[in-house]
């Protein structure tokens, strides 16, 4: 077990008071951009980055990575409470999260959240603790049809999300894909759909589109049911943080589920948005209690969770190992890394095991620390809905605006940010599902850009995607299965009623 | 009586003007933006100089740090020249700033930035996984030359790779198939897992899998070798590595300058101070190790030799860009 001796080592570096001091100052400013929608892990982490140019290389990532884990924590707190999630990682934990608070089961939903995301972190470092050098050799594996591969399975394991109708959500989706397109085309260089507005050659942020259509779009309908929220008349009980970590047991099956989804994403790199949208999609497919999905269904809280985390945790193994940045913040830190006088990549792992088993070590320590922090914040966060809506209303729509700006700090992603509120509001009335859109747009034209180079390694075969490796062709027949099962399913279903009617007729 | 009211006026501007030009220093936060996304080469290039800055107290102003990669860089253009004069916003770059506004429409000028300093050339080489039989330069060439050709992947479409690889295949008649992806990293692990080729990154983006024995070096595009510095795999330093010349593929140099910009209406007296800043930065022993430790060339250039250099390559690609038919219209 040289890996568990690697470890200590590790441990007898990250154990120190000042290193537990960093953690401690990392985490809550974590919290905080974390909650503040627009601002996320990556701004914040480098905003911080300046600070650690002179700090020995193993404080600064302890530093850099303790805020990584409280900007995960505190973007799911804005998408439980308001609606708003503060990270694109976090868009799923609306979906069961804000129905939740609705009814007045913030303090439940919030403590959930924490705790899975905990449970999720520690199985990545976990992971990484285990399997450190075969993670590398099998994330080298993956080339452009791999990724297209992983990204359909995402796509496919996600149809017939909604109850509603398929037609609806392919709409949704295709709108998603086509607000992906807007900006440079990374493949040919061109520009598309951006009407000579020279701000849109970037495309459009995920994240404006995201405050639009949740936080602007509840915020109308909230309107229009007169001006309340329910979870309002909700008591505060410390006793009921005690009571939802003590069912957390009983969510074993997805905790463990989506811990492995998300381990493979952060891995691959798929990306903690890609790993919490598609844990969500299979939550609700394998679950008994499937029509209570989007409805305030704790699952739908565990299950995004969970990946999500495990996903951001695992990503840091290929920045460290490979020097590929399975998530934005990822990538922020890298840079830092080569700042600090290290080489991202295999070798890392020899030259300086100090500061790689530093680093695993401290996120044991780190995320521990974080899930103490954030459960001692519940009370707090949950009595945020108790303030009358008439107040914390045009905050929120401040708060907004003020997210939509500092993406990027574009005019035109204020008047964006409008537009896609009055959309998602019309979505709502409609009963158009808005997830499918949002998932198409952030994974949209990464998936456009592996079918594309696939085609260009293959000179147009698409048969590339069964003979490239043994991976792809397992990786694309599950995404075929999971694409047409509803299609399957359907046909099972009228043979069994035809036979069962001839039967009734007979 | 007007005459003299007007003349000591201009006198007294003309003294302010030369009071001013001798201390013009930012007194507010000065905005660096770098026209690539974290952790890319223009994003470390940019925080090394932000950290060398504050570390040696060369500016008193804060400096804040901006990424604005969006559209291969031009967001960051567009951002850096909105003002045209604003001494604040100080935007890094490559040759991109020229390159960019022939190749799309963007949404800024190349006009409407002054050039302020390149700090460093950075090389390109060819490199190959480390299982692959193309031992040198010249059998890979001629690989390129049979069938179908060779698989190259790069950084972005129609940037400093394609460009190399274009003229690469205009002088030997080697074909390439150009796979374009987001970063030189990317492009970096593809070649170490073996599903490409071959790709032209640069010594820094590269090194990482090279140390590793994953990928290898065939030549460098630079007039000659590179600095030795230390020993990168057991056997082999960067100085062992041929130039591409003395390999027998006929392309004499082929260099990207970093490059420092201010808008196109600031004072000469601002572009004075901001390259002086440069000059000291470029001389301490931090900014030493950074050019070897990305295996650059530190080459300082501002003035009238910056802008010599730039029409030079500005000729060059847009020479590239008509034969391949990327110029836009």
């Amino acid at each position: 077990m040289d890996n568990f001796s690697n470890l200590m080592d590790g441990f007898a570096i990250a154990f120190s008071f000042f290193h537990l001091a960093l953690m401690a100052v990392g985490v809550l400013l974590g919290i905080l951009v974390g909650v503040l929608p627009g601002l996320g892990a990556p701004n914040g982490v480098s905003l911080l980055l300046p600070l650690t140019f002179t700090m020995d290389p193993v404080s600064a990532i302890i530093l850099l990575t303790s805020m990584y884990w409280g900007a995960l924590f505190g973007g799911s707190t804005t998408s439980i409470l308001f609606n708003i999630p503060g990270e694109p990682s976090s868009v799923a934990t609306t979906f069961d999260g804000y129905p939740m608070a609705q009814q007045g089961h913030a303090t439940h939903a919030l403590t959930l959240a924490f705790m899975s995301a905990g449970f999720g972190a520690m199985f990545g470092v976990v992971v990484i603790t285990v399997l450190s050098g075969w993670v590398t050799q099998f994330a080298l594996k993956f080339s452009s049809p791999e990724y297209f591969a992983v990204f359909l399975l995402t796509f496919a394991s996600f149809i017939g999300m909604g109850s509603g109708s398929a037609f609806k959500a392919i709409v949704s989706m295709m709108l998603g894909f086509a607000f992906a397109t807007v900006g440079m085309d990374g493949i040919s260089g061109n520009m598309r759909l951006t009407f000579g507005f020279s701000e849109l050659v970037k495309g459009i942020s995920f994240l404006v589109a995201v405050i639009g259509l949740f936080g602007l779009g509840e915020l109308m309908q909230t309107m229009e049911e007169g001006l309340r929220f329910d979870g309002i008349h909700a008591r505060i009980r410390v006793r009921d943080v005690f009571k939802a970590v003590a069912s957390m047991p009983s969510h074993w099956m997805t905790l463990l589920r989506s811990s492995l989804i998300g381990c493979w994403m952060g891995i691959t790199p798929g990306g903690p948005t890609a790993a919490s949208f598609m844990s969500y999609g299979l939550a609700k497919r394998f679950s008994r209690r499937k029509e209570h999905f989007g409805k305030g269904e704790p699952a739908g809280v565990v299950a995004p969770e969970t990946a999500d985390h495990s996903a951001g945790t695992c990503a840091i193994l290929p920045m460290l190992a490979l020097g590929v940045p399975g998530s934005a913040t990822a990538a922020v830190m890298m840079g830092g890394l080569m700042i600090w006088g290290l080489t991202p990549g295999p070798m890392l792992f020899i030259e300086r095991p100090d500061f790689v088993w530093g680093t695993i070590a401290s996120m044991y320590l780190g995320n521990v620390m974080a899930v103490v922090l954030v459960l001692a914040t519940v009370p707090m966060f949950a009595a945020i809905l108790r303030i009358p809506f008439s107040i914390i209303g045009p905050m929120i729509v401040v708060v907004c605006f003020i997210g939509a700006y500092t993406i990027s700090g574009s005019r035109l992603d204020l008047w964006l940010a409008l537009p896609f509120g009055i959309l998602g509001y019309v979505f709502k009335k409609l009963g158009y599902p808005i997830a499918p859109m949002v998932l198409a747009m952030v994974l949209g034209d990464k998936a456009e850009d592996a079918f594309r180079q696939s085609m260009m390694m293959s000179k147009g075969s698409l048969a590339i995607f069964w003979n490239n490796s043994a991976l792809v062709a397992t990786i694309m027949s599950l995404a075929m299965l999971l694409l047409f099962w509803p299609m399957v399913s359907m046909i099972i279903r009228r043979l069994r009623g035809a036979e069962h009617g001839k039967r009734i007729s007979a | 009586m007007f005459k003299t009211k007007l003349i000591a006026t201009m006198l007294a501007s003309a003294f302010c003007a030369a009071g001013a030009s001798a201390a013009w220093t930012p007194d507010k936060p000065v905005e660096f933006i770098v026209t690539s996304g974290a952790g890319g080469g223009t994003d470390i290039f940019t925080r090394t100089i932000q950290s060398i800055i504050v570390k040696n107290k060369l500016m008193d102003a804060p400096i804040v740090v901006v990424n604005k990669g969006g559209g291969a860089g031009s967001e960051g253009y567009v951002y850096g020249s909105a003002e045209q004069n604003n001494p604040y916003r100080v935007t890094f770059g490559t040759n991109n700033e020229y390159l960019l506004p022939l190749v799309a429409k963007m949404g800024y000028a190349s006009e409407g930035f002054t050039p302020v300093a390149a700090m460093a050339l950075d090389e390109f080489l060819i490199w190959v996984n480390s299982n692959s039989p193309h031992k040198d330069a010249k059998s890979f060439i001629e690989a390129a030359k049979k069938g179908d050709g060779l698989r190259m992947g790069g950084s972005q479409s129609k940037d400093t790779d394609q460009t190399l690889v274009s003229i690469i295949s205009e002088a030997t008649g080697a074909k390439f198939t150009y796979i374009p992806f987001k970063s030189g990293g990317e492009a970096a692990i593809q070649l170490a897992g073996a599903h490409i080729d071959s790709n032209v990154n640069n010594p820094n983006e590269n090194i990482g899998q090279w140390k590793a024995n994953m990928v290898r070096p065939l030549c460098v595009f630079s007039p000659k070798r590179m600095a030795a510095g230390p020993k990168v795999t057991k056997d082999m330093s960067w100085s062992d590595i041929p130039t591409c010349k003395e390999s027998g593929v006929p392309i004499e140099t082929y260099q990207m300058p970093r490059t420092i910009w201010l808008p196109a209406g600031v004072s000469p007296e601002v572009v004075t101070f901001y390259s002086n800043v440069m000059a000291k930065v470029q001389q301490t022993p931090d900014w030493k190790a950074y050019i070897e430790k990305t295996s650059q060339t530190g080459t300082f250039m501002a003035g009238d030799e910056l802008r010599k250099y730039i029409t030079q390559d500005t000729a060059r690609a847009y020479s590239v860009f008509k034969r391949e038919g990327w110029l836009a219209k």
